[in-house]
Order: structure tokens, then C-alpha cells, then sequence
């Protein structure tokens, strides 16, 4: 097996073994990404990536690493690191140095991580194709005409084509698991609350959340380890401890009790993709799981919800980005409003502006009970059918996205573009966990079973996973394999 | 036509935190520029807020202290504008749910007391700062004061007039001060009042337009400010214009206001529930521990001081009216419980006259309470007359040593000596007889001369009381 096809798990034993080392496996990486065509990287750290890797080897001969040390990885744009380009995929902050470490940055730093660079993603995260990225658009691994979905579109194919062993993602309306069910991989969005947001450029405050992007179930529990857990520089972290999430990997799933949404499987879904996902639930179902309909009746509502409570917050926290102290300024503007609106109409891209006009508007004076406030009835709504679901099943399934990757510059109108969020909104929506990973292809593309968990349940969403990947091989496919 | 005056209050108290409402930068006043903001202050990209406890703790004494209902469930706000002193280019306030909710507290003008209306008091951060005039071609902005926690108190439109309006004022600032809350300094901006200003026909109840006044900063300026404004809008009415709404800016240097922005420009905040923060949760312990806490407050420290020193109603409310005078006070009072009259009456006399003199505040007094103490025992105790004892004070406020050190340095210390005292009435008498002859024939009044000889003969240093028994003895 080429090296680059080994899990993290694989990976660290064989540096702890003496196989290879720290500085040869990023090496290898970066070559990799130094030939590769798929632009998953805004950023290439390699001078970093050695020194870090160097470290990783001195404390892997002294027996003083962890079981992360010296695996390489690739850190989604949107973190900050501490003197490296952070960009979030905008010429906004093309210019923009970072003087400080996110907490997850830092995290992962302490986990003796190596860091290959920064992953292309759509601009401030606003997007479900990686077209948006002022950086160039990404593409999918496993046809280059495709998309790799976005926002983490260049972490789902840095991990997917095999650039780096795991990558970092946020999720915000799908963008850790619509990339990872496009790409091939395994994604998994935590609990809203789980991982620290201190340094992540925030796009929508109260529905963002960091997450792994790996290949397997198991690596995904190990860089959660790193990642997860309370943060007093973020308000909204919570206090409750984190577990170990490879710990309940090997428990059995029988007993299980699958609930399948009806929404999830109607109109606008693609028919090889419904299949793909029926046959992985009939699976689990041989593997000891029941399944049962459930309904979540008010996720209909989830896109104009959604598209109301993300486009206000981020009309608001993009506001920071104003030409005064950092980022793109524009040339000799005559006075101060002119600095304001030409900074800003040349910095950012057409999407991103077109969600900050949405939010402006919905918060207006006079607009603001009939969509944000309306927007946040709908929301307790769409919590609320979940909640009632979870009293009869263990966890949620369906399809991450209705269809497989499109071609890339085939999806020009916005609504249709946001119709590709609608299976994966409402996990956010409602701050709960969900998963993506590989349940077959359509046409030679990966397609993506989506786990939906009840609050905390982290662990469980990772058992199934985790069962499910050790009977299939969909996770093991790789682009270059299918030739 | 005869004109009702109708004023509303918004207070801007500085909070006196170490460090900052949503970041732990400091908050002195007066660093370098831009060395006390931190990553949160610069609203860099990923950055999050986190809520400094103790401003709630500070907010629920002042609740308390105005009889205000608390909000033990309270929400920060984003307030949206775009300005170069706003980092994030939001505020965080409060809009929907203030931490103080409706109270009240009691104004006093000469021997009226009349009860305004607190409307709300909530907490928010301060901007940072625009310099204008540092450079030629650019405007700098300094982002210390970014992120400062203020308590915003706005009141009911109650005040009637300007001097109300600063009887007002002035309780609020002696209020906040008391509970240890801001350090009151309106020069370096602790301590900000914008005015609410409209006028209308007497007896109509409809109020009328109202222009905002910004940029006071003493309360001076706050009663001709109002003043100022009320005269436009009269003029304005009375010429058959109309008052338009408007923020105005106060210029002191002018003694004019000029209109900043109109309704119509006003801002469109876009106010929304700050989903970086969760909902302030105070729980009933905490208001327990806090009213607990809270200290002795203006009403009752007055009270005490009437019926624990018998000072008149009066001054007692002048001793009061400000802490670092109760204070100063209450210092003066360890070694003095005997003579508090005596005391309050240098406060308010002599001290009181050299501080407006030379525009000091008591704080910054060159004579310290136990200097002035150390006096008034003097007086007490028969070494000085209180005579005398103005011009030791006047040498203890030009610095030439305390009241002991003075009067035995000059020689003020009273004569007791009775013969000494009978040798010179003596000599007296008999080198003025008659006006000796004028007071045994009934002349009262004539008494007056012959202390006021026997004091130019001791440098008047002779005990008042022993001199006029004296004298009564010999005159017969």
C-alpha cells in the first residue's frame, strides 16, 4: 500500500515502528502537492511543515510523542495561524498574516501535529461547490471536471486525493459533509458547542462548527480528541467534558435503531443516490440495526431559514472587514465612505456580497420580525422535530446531497446552488452532530451516507461509522485506484 | 405663549473594571495610544468576545441602588454602524433585555424633592477614539478606550428644567460614585451626559419634538446647554417653525449647538441578539450577595449624620450630596465626634471657599482631613480661637506645615495666663476712662472697643472668653 493511502492510525504506527519519519512523510506529502492539479491549497507551509515534522521525529526518538506526533495535515484557510497567510479564500484577506493562533490551530500544534498548509475553500465559507474561492476554483479528485463541494472543498480533496492524511473543516450548512460525501471521505460535524470557534473566522456565529475530515471513522475519532473541548476565550464552548471518542468504536451496533426521514427521500433526490444510501442502510440493518420512519416535518423550511439566520450574522460579522486596519484597502480613496464601499465591493466576491445584502435587508428596520425573528421561530421548529424524533431512534439517516458532483461552472443560479444544502441545513440548524461518509458511487462519483446524532452523541455517530467500515470498502477507494 | 420644558437623561458611566468589558486588555486612561488593545479590541478576523463579570456585578448595585427591577435574564445586542474608532463595526449592547429595568431615584432642588423615573440602565462597550487634528491628510484613531464597559442609565423625561436636569445628573454621578461603580471624572470622559430636549405649550400633554444634545462634559455646560436649546426651539415655535428631531453637538468653546445628523439620516442599527455571547444568567444568590454588598448609600448616610452627629438637615445634605465630601467628613469625625458641627462647618466654610477659589476638587485639596481635623481640635480644645484658626489654615493651605507646627512656629497659641490677661485689661482701663465711664453709664455696646484694644495688645491671642469675663469684672 502507498504510504499515502494509510490511515492515520497506520500511519502512526508506522512512525512509531521507525518505518519512515515525520520528515519523510511530509516530504512526501509535499511533493504530492507540489504536483498535484486539484489547487486544494491556498497556502503551502513547507519550511513550517519540515521544522514541525523535524520536532515531531526528535520526539518520537524520545519516546515523548502522543499518538498524533508527526502526522502531517491540511489546516482548512479559515483558522488563524500565528504568522502564516489566512486568507478564508478572499482577497479581503489576501494581505492578512495572522498574529495569532485559533484555538484549534493550537491544538493541534500541541498535538505535536504537522501542518502542510492552508486548504482552498469558498470565500468566508459561503458556498457548496468551492467556486467562490477568490484563489481559484478546486477540484474533485475524482474527475477534475467536478466539483469537490464546498466550502471545504480543498480539504475534501487535499484528504481525498491523498495530499494530506486528514484535514480540518468547518461546517456551517454542510460544508464539512457535502465536501466529504463528494469527495469520498469522512467527514464529521460535532455537536454545536464541542469545538472551539475562538480564531475561526466566523461566518455564521451561532451555526458554525470545526470539525475532522479524514478517511475513516477511526482517524476522524482521533483528531476529534484533539479538537473537541471547552474554550474560555469562546463564550458558546461547552464545559462538558470531552470523551474518548475511539473508545466505543469497536461496540456493537445490534440493537440500533436507524430512523429514516421522509423528507429526506422525496422529491429532487437523485435515484442512484437514494439507492446507494438505502443499500448502505440495509447494511447496517444486517448488521443488527432496525430502521423506522420518522418525520421532520418542518425541514422544508430549513433553506429559507437557513438563508435568512446565516446571511444576517454574517452581514454583521463581516462588517470588521472595513479597509481601516488590516486586509484589502482600496487605492487613494477620496474620503472615508468611499474607502468603506470601494474596499469593500472590491474585496470581497459576488456571493459573499449577495449574503450580506440579504442579511442587511432582513435586519432592517421594519423587516426584522418578519424574517430574522421568523427565521428563529422556524428554527426552535425544525430543533423540535428532531427532539421528538430521538425519543424513538438512536440516530437519523439519509443523503448528504441530493446528487453527486457536478460539473464544474454548471451551477450558475444562486437558489439552485442552495437547494444542494437542503439534507445537510437542519443539523445545523438545530447545533446537532452529523456525519458524512463513503456508501458507494454513482457514475464512478462518491456518494455519502449522512448520520445524524442527538446532542453529545459524538461517539455513537463514530461507532456506527466505524462498524460500517469494517464491513465495506467504500472509504478505502481512492481516485487514483479507480484509475 | 408660556412654555413647559421637558428633559430625559442618557448617562454614559464608565465602569471602573481593570480590564475590559469583552476582553482582558486594561482600561487606564491616559496609555500610550493603541497599547492597551488587545486581538479581541482590534476586532481581528476569528476573535470572540467573553463577558467580564464584573460589570454584572456592578450593574445590579447600581439597580439596586435606584429601586430598579433586574433582569436576571439579560441579552446583548449587536448594534451595527460603520465608523474607524468601531473595530468590529458593531456595538455590543443591550436593546431588548437591559440588566436594570424600570426605577427610580429622588432629586432634591432647595427645599423640594421631586422623584425622576429611571427608565433602564444597560451595558455596552465603548468605542475607541477618532483624532482629527494629529495629522494633516489622515484622521488617527486610538482603540484604548475600545471595548471600556459603560452602563448606559436613561431616564423618563421628568426634568422640567435645566436645573433639574442637573440635580439629576448630579445624583446619578454622586450615586455611582458612592457604590464604587465609575470614578465619576467627566474630564477623561468617566462620566457623560447627553440631554433630551423639547418644549411645549404649557398644560398640553402631547410632547414635542425633541433634539438630542451630545458633547457635555460638566454639568455647567449641561444647565447652559439646556438652556440654549430651549431658547432655539422657543424661537423656532414662536416664529411658527418647527423643531426638527436631530442630534445636535454643544460646542462650550461657542456656547452654541449645531446640528450633527437629522432623523432621516439617522442610522438603521440593525439590531440583533449577539450570537458570540449566551444570555446573561444571574442567579438569586448573586442578588443576595450583592445587596448584601452594597454600602451605606446618599439618603441613609444623611440620616445617620443628623441623628448621630445633630447636624441640621441641611448640612447634612450638602455633606452628602457628594461621597468624596462625606468622606472627607467621616475622617475629620475619628478624632472630633465631639465638635462634628465645628467640622462641617470648615468643610462647608473655609475649605469649600478656597477649593472654588483656586478650582480645585476636594480630592486634589492641599489641606487633607486629618490636617483640618487636627485644627478644628485645636479650636476645641482652647489652644487657638477660631479666629485665629483662618489664618493657620490659610499657611496650611500654602503649605507651611500642619496646624501644630504653624501656630507654635508663629506664636498664635492662645493666652490662658489670667493675670497676664488682667495686667493688660488693667492697663487698659485705665488709659481709656472715658469710655470707661461711657459703659458704667449703660453703654453696652462700648465693650467692643476695649476687646478690640486688648486684642491688638496680644496680637489677638487672648481667650475671647476669659478677655470678655475679664473685663466685665473690672468695668464693674
Amino acid at each position: 500500500m502507498s504510504i499515502h493511502n494509510k490511515t492515520i492510525a497506520q500511519l502512526s504506527q508506522g512512525l512509531k515502528a521507525g518505518d519512515f519519519s515525520s520528515v519523510e512523510l511530509t516530504q512526501h506529502y509535499l511533493d504530492r502537492i507540489n504536483v498535484s492539479n486539484l489547487n486544494a491549497f491556498i497556502t503551502v507551509t513547507d519550511e513550517l511543515a519540515m521544522k514541525q515534522a523535524q520536532a515531531a521525529d526528535d520526539k518520537i526518538a524520545k519516546g515523548t510523542g502522543n499518538i498524533l506526533t508527526g502526522i502531517p495535515y491540511a489546516h482548512k484557510d479559515i483558522f488563524c495561524t500565528n504568522g502564516v497567510k489566512t486568507s478564508a479564500g478572499s482577497k479581503m484577506l489576501d494581505n492578512f498574516i495572522s498574529p495569532y493562533d485559533a484555538t484549534v490551530s493550537h491544538k493541534l500544534n500541541q498535538a505535536d501535529l504537522v501542518m502542510l498548509g492552508k486548504a482552498n475553500m469558498d470565500e468566508f465559507a459561503m458556498g457548496s461547490s468551492n467556486e467562490n474561492s477568490y484563489f481559484g476554483d478546486v477540484k474533485n479528485p475524482w474527475n477534475e471536471n467536478k466539483i469537490p463541494g464546498g466550502s471545504s472543498g480543498g480539504s475534501a480533496a487535499a484528504v481525498a486525493g491523498r495530499l494530506a492524511p486528514f484535514a480540518t473543516g468547518t461546517d456551517t450548512g454542510g460544508s464539512i459533509r457535502q465536501p466529504a460525501s463528494l469527495c469520498g471521505i469522512t467527514g464529521l460535524k460535532p455537536t454545536y458547542g464541542r469545538v472551539s470557534r475562538y480564531g475561526m473566522i466566523a461566518y455564521a456565529s451561532s451555526l458554525d462548527q470545526a470539525g475532522p475530515m479524514t478517511q475513516t471513522a477511526q482517524d476522524a475519532a482521533l483528531v476529534l480528541n484533539v479538537m473537541a473541548g471547552f474554550d474560555e476565550k469562546d463564550s458558546t464552548s461547552s464545559e462538558r467534558d470531552v470523551e474518548d471518542y475511539t473508545a466505543s468504536l469497536n461496540d456493537s451496533i445490534k440493537g440500533l435503531t436507524i430512523g429514516l426521514p421522509k423528507e429526506f427521500f422525496s422529491e429532487g433526490l437523485d435515484d442512484e443516490v437514494a439507492s446507494q444510501v438505502m443499500a448502505a442502510v440495509k447494511e447496517l440493518e444486517t448488521m443488527g440495526a432496525t430502521i423506522k420512519e420518522v418525520s421532520l416535518p418542518n425541514s422544508a423550511y430549513a433553506i429559507p431559514t437557513y438563508y435568512i439566520v446565516a446571511p444576517c450574522e454574517c452581514s454583521s460579522n463581516l462588517s470588521r472587514l472595513d479597509g481601516v486596519r488590516y486586509g484589502y484597502r482600496c487605492d487613494d480613496p477620496k474620503d472615508l465612505e468611499d474607502l468603506y464601499l470601494r474596499s469593500r465591493s472590491e474585496g470581497f466576491g459576488e456571493e459573499v456580497k449577495r449574503r450580506i445584502m440579504i442579511g442587511a435587508y432582513a435586519l432592517s428596520a421594519g423587516y426584522y420580525d418578519a424574517y430574522y425573528l421568523k427565521a428563529q421561530k422556524t428554527r426552535h421548529l425544525i430543533s423540535e422535530d428532531f427532539k421528538k424524533a430521538f425519543k424513538d431512534v438512536d440516530v437519523i439517516m439519509g443523503p448528504v446531497s441530493p446528487t453527486t458532483a457536478f460539473d464544474l461552472g454548471s451551477v450558475k443560479d444562486p437558489v439552485s446552488m442552495y437547494l444542494a444544502d437542503i439534507y445537510t441545513l437542519s443539523a445545523n440548524l438545530a447545533g446537532l452532530p452529523g456525519m458524512s461518509i463513503p456508501a458507494g458511487f454513482s457514475q464512478n462519483l462518491p456518494v455519502g451516507l449522512q448520520l445524524i446524532g442527538n446532542y453529545w452523541s459524538e461517539s455513537k455517530l463514530l461507532n456506527i461509522a466505524h462498524q460500517f467500515q469494517q464491513q465495506t470498502d467504500w472509504h478505502t477507494q481512492t481516485p487514483e485506484e479507480k484509475g | 405663549m408660556e412654555w413647559e420644558t421637558v428633559i430625559g437623561l442618557e448617562i454614559h458611566a464608565q465602569l471602573n473594571t481593570k480590564s475590559k468589558i469583552f476582553s482582558a486588555a486594561a482600561t487606564q486612561y491616559g496609555a500610550q495610544a493603541n497599547s492597551q488593545a488587545c486581538a479581541v479590541d482590534l476586532g481581528l478576523p476569528g476573535v470572540l468576545p467573553v463577558l467580564n463579570k464584573e460589570v454584572v456585578n456592578k450593574a445590579i448595585k447600581f439597580g439596586l441602588a435606584v429601586d430598579a427591577h433586574i433582569n436576571q435574564r439579560n441579552v446583548f445586542d449587536r448594534k451595527n454602524y460603520f465608523y474607524p474608532d468601531l473595530p468590529k463595526g458593531y456595538q455590543i449592547s443591550q436593546l431588548d433585555w437591559p440588566i436594570v429595568g424600570e426605577g427610580e431615584i429622588e432629586i432634591t432642588l432647595g427645599d423640594k424633592t421631586k422623584v425622576i423615573g429611571v427608565t433602564r440602565a444597560h451595558l455596552e462597550e465603548d468605542a475607541g477614539k477618532s483624532i482629527h487634528d494629529l495629522y494633516d491628510d489622515f484622521t488617527a484613531v486610538d482603540l484604548n478606550r475600545a471595548g471600556t464597559p459603560l452602563l448606559e442609565i436613561v431616564s423618563e423625561p421628568d426634568m422640567r428644567s435645566a436645573k433639574e436636569a442637573v440635580a439629576y445628573a448630579k445624583k446619578i454621578h454622586a450615586l455611582v460614585q458612592y457604590l464604587e461603580i465609575c470614578d465619576g471624572n467627566m474630564q477623561e470622559g468617566s462620566f457623560r451626559c447627553d440631554a433630551n430636549v423639547s418644549i411645549r405649550p404649557m398644560g398640553q400633554e402631547k410632547l414635542g419634538t425633541r433634539a438630542e444634545l451630545k458633547n457635555i462634559n460638566s454639568f455647567k455646560f449641561l444647565e447652559r446647554a439646556i438652556n440654549l436649546e430651549v431658547e432655539r426651539q422657543q424661537d423656532i415655535l414662536e416664529e411658527g417653525g418647527e423643531v426638527a428631531q436631530e442630534t445636535r453637538l454643544y460646542d462650550a468653546v461657542k456656547h452654541e449647538t449645531r446640528s450633527m445628523r437629522s432623523k432621516e439620516e439617522a442610522n438603521d442599527y440593525r439590531y440583533f441578539p449577539d450570537p458570540d455571547l449566551l444570555p446573561v444568567e444571574i442567579s438569586d444568590e448573586l442578588m443576595v450577595q450583592i445587596k448584601q454588598e452594597l454600602p451605606e448609600l446618599p439618603q441613609e448616610k444623611k440620616a445617620r449624620f443628623i441623628t448621630e452627629f445633630g447636624l441640621s438637615e441641611y448640612d447634612a445634605d450638602v455633606l452628602t450630596s457628594q461621597k468624596p465630601t462625606a468622606d472627607y467628613f467621616e475622617k475629620m469625625i475619628v478624632n472630633n465626634a465631639d465638635h462634628a458641627k465645628l467640622c462641617a462647618n470648615w468643610i462647608m466654610g473655609e475649605l469649600s471657599a478656597s477649593l472654588n477659589k483656586n478650582q480645585l476638587e476636594l480630592l486634589d485639596a492641599p489641606i487633607t482631613a486629618d490636617d483640618l481635623s487636627l485644627l478644628v481640635s485645636r479650636i476645641g480644645d482652647d489652644t487657638i480661637s477660631g479666629k485665629i484658626a483662618k489664618d493657620v489654615f490659610k499657611a496650611m493651605w500654602d503649605g507651611e506645615g500642619s496646624a501644630d507646627e504653624i501656630i507654635e512656629a508663629k506664636g498664635l497659641k492662645q493666652m490662658t495666663d489670667t493675670s497676664a490677661i488682667e495686667a493688660i485689661v488693667d492697663e487698659i482701663i485705665a488709659n481709656n476712662q472715658p469710655q470707661v465711664e461711657q459703659f458704667k453709664s449703660g453703654n453696652e455696646k462700648i465693650l467692643g472697643f476695649f476687646v478690640g484694644q486688648a486684642m491688638k495688645a496680644t496680637q489677638g491671642k487672648a481667650n475671647p472668653k476669659l478677655l470678655n469675663e475679664m473685663l466685665r469684672l473690672k468695668l464693674g
